[in-house]
């Protein structure tokens, strides 16, 4: 196998672990947004957290601390794979 | 002149030495500091500069009170508004950064090796951007107007000024700076009355926890509103009616991928060192946004329950000097219908005697809250920052616009550094002028397409550049075809659905029940379906463009921005 070769294995390997965390980021992202803010606020709505209707909570705070959580998990997740496969930039 | 005018005029006029300061210090000198700030920027400042950039005169002083008065309605901005950097974050800007160009129209146009697709790109730019900044010249005119008390159109000419200063003097770089320290003053504006108010009202100095605390009856303030409202006759504040959930979801999806695809977004990542910068900058940008936007619905809580208390039922002669001042401004409108003398504010419109514009809420917040003169006036510099940052943002796309996709790309390769820096100040100069004369008399369609500029960002770019990057068998043909006929079925649905704009549907008519401004979300499932149908039914692209996809896939060998075709 030459040098070449084996370059491009390894690029579609960092691709493929690269799409799976997105997969199950943008999972999450639906779920909290689309989900929880949204189609199962109601239900949600039924237990409270303190003085917030969770549903509502989800809607209005929790879905956008949801995000930058997941932005930032993503930044470190990458970061690590970047090195894994030798490709982060020097 | 009373205290108040002395604090905002000091204030004001600070803030904006501050920023002209900023952009002396920052002017552009080459052709890569004006499209890119030399794509040096650090990851943090980036952040900062895209949620100034981000956050318009509409965050700042009309989101709130919109929240303020459809409770769990507004939450389609909220989760909108942000959601869309979780995909920029993941899906976007790291692989646009790697391709190291200056523009949307840069990526389409070689991504799809085609003069046309760049061309088609370049005019959805400019369209979207345009009937964007008009809205935000309009709203630097109101801000102006209703805070120095200057006529509406002195207010445009002062604005037009400022603009004009740093973003012809400084192009990126220096709109990049000047929005850091703009970030700074609107944050701290609309942060400082929050805490005081969540002190005032539930004892907890940290606005997002307290709409969820006690009052001094101790039940919760939530609680609270919703008996307010319902007893008024309004809609429970926590909760959706059951008719709105088929468009909270297709806005908050419209506004998700269009903050996704606006071309001023996405041209904030081009800006930074590296790729891991251009992820690592949406996680900053978002938490920037992130404490104005998780702060609006506290504000929005708290002056909603503040007002009802303050109004309901109670004698017109008791009013405290706020309300007539508003009153004066026509933003409240208080009609006597009973001839009790006591103010009936309810939800029935036969019964209800007071009508209130909702764009007070931020701004009387202060004043409902009996804050000092000096936070008021500091509110006052906040709009202006949220405006006037805005604004550059768009104005400079639309240069680059024409100055770098049209004139060097399109019409004039061989134009010299030196000139192609000419025709962008050039070009952000006329379209300053052309955004603030507009702005003065809007075409009454651009109020009305603004929100819904997020619709049309959504149905042609985003999947664009999606399919670009992860499908490597897409072509010109399917993009091309896709980003037309996303971008034409919502702009017909809008005008058709749109009684101001003075198209013939009715509501009835809707399909499937979405209004305008979420038909964005099926203009971007129909460009995927038809790009993806016609890609398969055309020939692939050629290897080389093939490779610079796989090429944009990873990180490394990344160049800064050359200026070279």
């Amino acid at each position: 196998m030459n040098k070449m070769r084996n370059d491009n294995d390894n690029l579609n390997l960092y691709w493929k672990e690269n799409l799976q965390y997105l997969v199950i980021l943008l999972s999450i992202w639906f779920l909290i947004s689309y989900g929880c803010g949204i189609m199962f606020a109601d239900v949600l709505n039924t237990i409270k957290v303190g003085g917030f209707p969770l549903g509502f909570w989800f809607a209005q705070q929790g879905s956008i601390y949801v995000f930058l959580v997941l932005i930032f998990v993503y930044v470190v997740l990458m970061n690590k794979l970047d090195k894994k496969y030798n490709v982060d930039e020097k | 002149m009373d205290q108040l005018q002395i604090w905002t005029f000091l204030i004001v006029g600070l803030t904006f030495l501050l920023y002209i300061g900023v952009a002396i210090w920052a002017r552009a000198g080459s052709t890569k500091e004006f499209y890119v700030a030399g794509g040096g920027v650090s990851p943090l400042a980036n952040g900062m500069a895209t949620g100034a950039d981000w956050m318009s005169a509409a965050s700042y002083l009309s989101m709130a009170g919109l929240i303020s008065f459809t409770g769990y309605g507004g939450s389609q901005y909220l989760m909108g508004w942000t959601g869309g950097y979780v995909l920029l974050a993941l899906l976007l800007a790291p692989y646009l950064r790697k391709f190291g160009k200056f523009t949307i129209p840069d990526f389409i146009g070689e991504r799809y090796y085609s003069k046309q697709a760049r061309l088609i790109a370049l005019l959805c730019a400019i369209f979207i951007s345009f009937t964007y900044v008009v809205g935000q010249m309009k709203g630097v005119g109101v801000a102006f107007a209703r805070f120095l008390e200057v006529p509406f159109t002195t207010g445009i000419l002062i604005g037009i000024a400022i603009v004009f200063f740093y973003a012809v003097l400084g192009g990126m770089k220096g709109i990049t700076y000047t929005q850091v320290a703009q970030y700074c003053v609107l944050i701290f504006a609309f942060t400082v009355p929050a805490v005081f108010i969540s002190l005032q009202m539930v004892g907890n100095p940290i606005p997002q926890l307290g709409m969820g605390g006690t009052l001094e009856d101790g039940t919760y303030l939530l609680d609270k509103l919703n008996q307010l409202s319902t007893d008024l006759g309004f809609h429970e504040y926590t909760t959706m009616g059951m008719d709105d959930r088929v468009n909270v979801f297709f806005i908050t999806a419209a506004l998700m991928f269009g903050t996704a695809g606006l071309p001023h977004v996405i041209v904030r990542f081009f800006t930074v060192p590296k790729v891991r910068d251009a992820r690592k900058s949406a996680g900053y940008a978002l938490l920037f946004i992130a404490l104005l936007y998780t702060t609006a619905p506290a504000i929005a809580t708290f002056a909603r329950t503040n007002l009802i208390q303050t109004v309901s039922n109670q004698p017109y002669a008791e009013m405290p000097s706020w309300f007539t001042k508003w009153e004066r401004a026509e933003l409240l409108q208080f009609e006597d219908k009973n001839n009790d003398g006591i103010i009936q504010y309810v939800a029935d419109p036969t019964v209800n005697e007071l009508i209130i514009d909702r764009d007070i809420i931020v701004l009387a917040n202060p004043e409902i809250a009996n804050l000092p003169a000096w936070v008021i006036a500091l509110v006052v510099a906040g709009g202006l920052a949220a405006a006037l940052s805005t604004a550059a943002g768009l104005l400079l796309v639309i240069a680059t616009s024409i100055s770098h996709d049209l004139l060097k790309n399109y019409l004039k390769p061989d134009i010299s550094e030196k000139g192609e820096l000419i025709a962008a100040r050039v070009a952000i100069a006329v379209a300053v002028i052309g955004a603030g004369l507009a702005g003065m008399n809007p075409p009454g369609f651009v109020a009305q397409v603004v929100a819904l500029a997020f619709g049309l960002a959504a149905s042609s770019f985003f999947p664009a550049i999606i399919l670009g990057i992860f499908d490597k068998r897409m072509n010109k043909e399917g993009a091309m075809a896709g980003m037309i006929i996303g971008i034409l079925f919502t702009t017909v649905y809008i005008w058709y659905f749109k009684p101001q704009l003075g198209g013939p549907g009715t509501p009835e008519g809707y399909w499937f029940g979405i209004k305008p401004e979420g038909i964005g979300t099926l203009g971007m499932l129909i460009n995927l379906v038809v790009s993806l149908v016609v890609s398969r039914l055309t020939p692939a692209p050629s290897a080389k463009v093939q490779e610079i996809v796989e090429d944009i896939r990873v990180p490394s060998g990344a160049k800064t921005p050359v200026h070279a075709h």
